[in-house]
């Protein structure tokens, strides 16, 4: 499998991300956000964690725009995946890639510490390598990860089966308790907590693995 | 020619930080502060002619999330 990491200025989850896509099997490239468009024959685009220009105006919203994500968006288009990490997630929320926005954290505080989540669905590259209803360990690290969106909104996610992960305790005040969702063709994630700081022992847990075996898994017997 | 671009987040949508503000105020002991809500200014300064149909671009396309925040536009 083909994998893109794109780096922003600000990015400080670029190299976990890459490592943990290439230590599941993929080949990965690291894209810089000026650069127009992505290389070709990409399978996955991953969004990774950070503070892309310094999360000014909001987070992700000047990423949002850089010439990278034009090409984001039209590889989501055509049809690929595409992973977003925390700060990541944000960006794909504000090119409109996946409903809702990430709003500041109804406690105030900056939230660091390794979270229960329950993996909502296993119908998806990334998450079926969980079993529906399990619970994963896996960190947060964030200011702005307190979900929101409309009720109609969260009622078509329900509906749809389009919440990957949610907290067990809610850590941020996210709506629903909403920790990951999905995008209509099942080919976008975002999430808030790092999967990719739980593939090592080293981490302290290995829960965030299965996602990256399971894409990776789906993308190359596909 | 300037404008001015003011973001608030929608009625509805839950303002921590508004509350914060609202909490320290009646620490502070200024009684009858029933709400706060905190937004942004944004102060544009565009070539004269620029049409208001241009900052509102700006506006859904940038300046503000329209998921979540609402905006109004004065122009100076």
């Amino acid at each position: 499998m083909k994998a893109a990491v794109i780096v922003f200025p600000g990015s400080n989850c670029d190299r976990d991300m890459a490592v943990a896509l290439r230590n599941a099997g993929a080949d990965v490239t690291m894209v810089w956000h000026k650069d127009e468009g992505l290389p070709k024959g990409m399978d996955l685009v991953a969004v990774p964690g950070g503070f892309s220009f310094g999360d000014y105006l909001r987070c992700g919203a000047i990423a949002a725009q850089s010439p990278v994500c034009h090409g984001l968006v039209e590889h989501v288009n055509r049809g690929g995946y595409a992973l977003g990490v925390c700060n990541g997630f944000q960006v794909l929320t504000e090119t409109r890639l996946l409903p809702g926005a990430l709003m500041r954290n109804a406690g105030l505080k900056f939230v660091c510490k390794s979270v229960d989540l329950k993996v909502a669905t296993s119908d998806s590259a990334f998450t079926r390598g969980y079993e529906k209803g399990s619970v994963v360990s896996i960190p947060v690290a964030h200011h702005d990860g307190n979900y929101f969106c409309d009720d109609e909104t969260l009622a078509a996610l329900k509906g749809d089966d389009r919440i990957a992960f949610t907290y067990v305790d809610n850590p941020n005040g996210a709506k629903a308790d909403i920790a990951g969702v999905l995008s209509e063709n099942r080919r976008v994630l975002g999430m808030m907590p790092h999967p990719e700081r739980a593939v090592d022992g080293q981490h302290g847990g290995t829960d965030g693995q299965a996602l990256f075996r399971g894409l990776i898994d789906q993308v190359v017997s596909a | 020619m300037k404008a001015k671009v003011y973001v608030m987040l929608k009625n509805g949508v839950l303002d921590p930080q508004g509350e914060a503000v609202r909490h320290a105020l009646g620490a502070l002991g200024f009684g009858g502060v029933e709400g706060v809500r905190q937004g942004k200014v944004i102060e544009l300064d565009l070539a004269d002619g620029t049409s208001e149909a241009t900052i509102k671009e700006m506006c859904e396309k940038l300046l503000a999330n329209t998921v979540i925040e609402s905006y109004s536009i004065e122009i100076l």
